[in-house]
């Protein structure tokens, strides 16, 4: 019994983390399906939302005590409201320039503007980490059991858990209808299969483009926030190895493949809590770049990418 | 001087530069607004909405100068931003009683910034308005861009037609250095750093500039050769303790150890991965980079994790030690250079044997990359970045081209990495993040791809400014990414990028044939 309660702890913890890096991945993938370039700076926009959510919720501890679902609902929306300034910036200042230049130049920026953003942040906030103090407490007991040293050993979905979850599976739904029922998810999609073509039918690809980035920003945004409920404190950071981790998402789901990004993300997640809960907690980054590099080899397109075809 | 703006552009004008403000408070008004404060028990908000405001003055001025050069009202800006900057420079060099005290932002660093930004607004205004007064010079936009670039293009092809007589002009200018008066140990210190990144850079540029593969992992091999040469050479290394050996290795027998080592790590890395596309590729070298950096922190065994391994001897000179007799018990049967030579121990000689060491270190690589690229395998590396699908129709085979590519790479990231080792006599996993891996990269690319030239001077621009200007203390890292995004947008090929055939069969002429044929 004791040990399925571990497994259904591991399991629960892995879904959680999973669905951080499944919020950011999509970030990525989204922008590389659509310029076909890796946002580097995408994991430092994470890391500004985190910093953001914590700067709200004080804001409104301050300001007293405000009804916590309203706080959390208020955090959200000013979280992806000023992140997402931040990446409509971080396309308009730094990439929109770059796009018909060689692959290797975007990337360099997007790394400068990655090292950029550390350090501004790190100025402006301090390079100590910043601490939040539970906000949701609580949760359903779901097994009672005694481990090997006979001490009793509870699994229980905290409340914050059950948000974590419902509010990706919302943000999930939302999103898909937004690509595939809106206007701009059609403009988006014909931006990506082939940008000139949709501008010479009458599509503003700058602003889809943007938008993209905005939409990305967004979600990482509710990543941030996540974050900051789950794990209660941040740095500068925080962004560099949850932007690794989440590409890696990316590109184990099939880089460009919506569904592929978060389902990515969930695998990242529970590969690293199973690793570090059954195995090895030092080395489960390693984990995660073994399978990385597993999937590559046998499968380079990721789980649901399409295979694409070279012409000459 | 009226400003003169036509009506129908007014309300565009002043959407432009609500924008602008709204954009730049919606940025800054969160984290610059409020700062979190550490207290006891907690934490807590500062306001700092002067910041906030100053900022979006800063954009709305900056802007407003855009839209009048747009508009052709160079004088307005010329004189405006001079008597901005004026007041500024002025101010900020006689003291604390001038415009600088009522400014909101305390900061030195950032009054100069905007002291430069207004400057440069001037100049460039005023260069503009002088351009206008000639009859023929039409007033384009595009026009001044353009020709930034066109000189700069001019420059590239010039230095690299004459990259022999610069190369030779360089060296001899880095082999007297030392000796130059007014060259202290700071700053021969400096140069064997620059000079540890022009080799690494140059290493890089195998991989990425020949090759054309994306290595975002570059500091792991750097890694595996600087943990080679330590683990076999400081006596407080686990693995010589666990030998029984109760001396290290020297650094020349060492080092090409350290080499193989970084080669065979790089073959190892690259035999399954290197099939993969360009992206790909530099997201499984950033992830093998990483796994380096967690294996070493965490294998306590072999590497001390955290601890790192210290104690690292400088190399020996014609078998003779160059310690001082600082640590009487592993050097009491030992002689030293100085002692053997009847010099006083000097830290300076020290350096400077660094120096020719690193120095002779970067040439060997810069000479075998020329080499190199006259040779099958390196024109095999050079068609293989142009054109794989051609590459592999015409019987190369191109993972094992790629291999060998990667391997060279790597050793000579080996080779630098045992230097870092013998210089800093310490390392630990502290030292290969991945930042070093991007600054190797940053280098490479800035340099402009494949140009051996450009890699020196990028080198110089990324490590030997930010070292110099070590006043800027915790704003360097902010300004090398800024800078790293500007030269980028400026020149997005690269400073030195020139890129022509390294052969050509029959001439020009058939290369125009095939060029039309295709």
């Amino acid at each position: 019994m004791y040990h399925v309660a571990y497994f259904l702890d591991q399991l629960i913890n892995g879904v959680t983390l999973g669905a951080i890096y499944g919020l950011v991945a999509i970030g990525y993938t989204m922008v590389y399906g659509i310029i076909g370039m890796i946002n580097f700076a995408h994991g430092e926009i994470f890391m500004i939302a985190s910093f953001v959510s914590l700067i709200v919720f004080l804001l409104l501890g301050l300001a007293g005590g405000v009804w916590l679902p309203l706080a959390i609902l208020i955090v959200l929306l000013a979280a992806m409201l000023f992140t997402a300034v931040y990446g409509w910036t971080l396309e308009r200042v730094a990439y929109r320039r770059l796009r018909a230049s060689p692959r290797l130049a975007a990337l360099i920026t997007a790394i400068g503007m990655s090292i950029f953003l550390q350090n501004y942040v790190q100025l402006l906030q301090g390079a100590r980490n910043k601490p939040l103090p539970p906000q949701i407490t609580g949760g359903v007991e779901v097994v009672n059991t005694t481990n090997q040293a006979g001490q009793a050993y509870a699994v229980s979905l905290s409340y914050l858990q059950m948000l974590i979850i419902v509010l990706t599976i919302v943000l999930m739904v939302v999103f898909t209808v937004l690509i595939t029922r809106t206007a701009l998810g059609r403009a988006q999609r014909a931006c990506e299969q082939d940008r000139s073509m949709a501008a010479l039918l009458g599509i503003n690809v700058d602003r889809t483009i943007a938008l993209t980035f905005v939409m990305g920003a967004s979600l990482a945004a509710v990543a941030g926030l996540i974050f900051m409920l789950r794990y209660g404190a941040t740095d500068f950071f925080v962004g560099f190895l949850t932007g690794l981790k989440a590409f890696t998402a990316a590109v184990l789901g099939g880089i460009g493949s919506l569904p592929g990004a978060m389902l990515g993300g969930l695998l990242i997640g529970l590969i690293e809590v199973f690793f570090a809960g059954y195995f090895n907690l030092e080395y489960k980054d390693v984990a995660t770049f073994t399978v990385l590099v597993l999937v590559l080899i046998f499968r380079p397109t990721g789980l649901l990418g399409k295979p694409d075809i070279e012409k000459v | 001087m009226a400003v003169n703006i036509p009506p129908a552009d007014r309300k565009g004008v002043l959407i432009e530069l609500g924008g602008t403000a709204l954009v730049v408070f919606a940025l800054t008004v969160s984290l610059v607004g409020f700062h979190i404060k550490d207290i006891s028990g907690g934490i807590t908000l500062d306001l700092r909405f002067v910041d906030v405001a100053s900022a979006v003055a800063i954009a709305i001025v900056v802007r407003g100068w855009l839209i009048l050069m747009r508009h052709g009202h160079y004088r307005i800006v010329t004189v405006s931003a001079a008597a901005v900057a004026v007041l500024l420079i002025v101010s900020l060099l006689f003291g604390g009683a001038g415009v600088q005290t009522w400014l909101p932002f305390k900061a030195k660093l950032l009054q100069w910034l905007l002291a430069i930004l207004s400057a440069g607004f001037a100049v460039g205004s005023a260069v503009r308005m002088a351009r206008e007064g000639r009859p023929a010079g039409s007033a384009q936009d595009g026009a001044v861009p353009d020709e930034q670039a066109a000189l700069m293009d001019r420059v590239s092809a010039q230095v690299q037609r004459n990259a022999l007589w610069i190369g030779a002009i360089l060296f001899l200018a880095a082999a007297v250095f030392p000796f130059m008066p007014g060259v202290n140990l700071q700053y021969l210190d400096i140069a064997v750093l620059v000079l540890t990144y022009i080799m690494l850079g140059w290493g890089l540029n195998i991989v990425v500039g020949l090759a054309g593969l994306l290595d975002l992992g570059y500091v792991a091999f750097y890694a595996v050769g600087a943990y080679s040469f330590a683990l076999f050479a400081s006596p407080d290394s686990p693995l010589l303790q666990d030998l029984g050996w109760t001396e290290g290795v020297s650094f020349w027998l060492c080092l090409p150890f350290a080499g193989l080592m970084a080669a065979l790590a790089g073959v190892a890395l690259g035999f399954p991965v290197l099939r993969l596309r360009g992206d790909y590729l530099a997201i499984v070298t950033l992830g093998f980079g990483e796994m380096i950096r967690v294996t070493l922190l965490n294998f306590y065994s072999l590497t001390k994790g955290p601890d790192g391994i210290s104690n690292i001897p400088p190399p020996s000179l014609l078998g003779y030690s160059t310690q001082s007799k600082m640590d009487e018990e592993t050097l009491e049967n030992t002689t030293e250079f100085h002692t053997a030579m009847g010099w006083e121990f000097d830290q300076a000689d020290t350096t400077i044997l660094l120096y020719f060491v690193i120095l002779a270190m970067a040439l060997a690589t810069n000479f075998f990359t020329v080499r190199v690229r006259k040779l099958p395998v390196g024109r095999a590396w050079e068609a293989l970045r142009e054109d794989e699908i051609a590459c592999r129709s015409l019987g190369i085979n191109p993972t094992n081209t790629k291999l060998t590519a990667f391997g060279f790479g790597a050793m000579f990231g080996g080779f630098a990495g045992s230097f870092f080792a013998t210089r800093q006599t310490f390392v630990s996993p502290e030292s290969f993040t991945f930042i070093e891996s991007a600054v190797i990269l940053a280098i490479v690319v800035l340099g402009g791809f494949g140009s051996q030239i450009g890699v020196v001077v990028a080198a110089f621009l990324l490590i030997g400014l930010p070292e110099i200007f070590r006043e800027l203390q915790e704003y360097r890292m902010l300004f090398f990414g800024g800078s790293m995004v500007l030269i980028m947008l400026w020149r997005p090929a690269g400073l030195l990028a020139h890129r022509e055939p390294t052969i050509r069969m029959h001439g020009r002429r058939a290369r125009a044939s095939t060029g039309s044929g295709g």
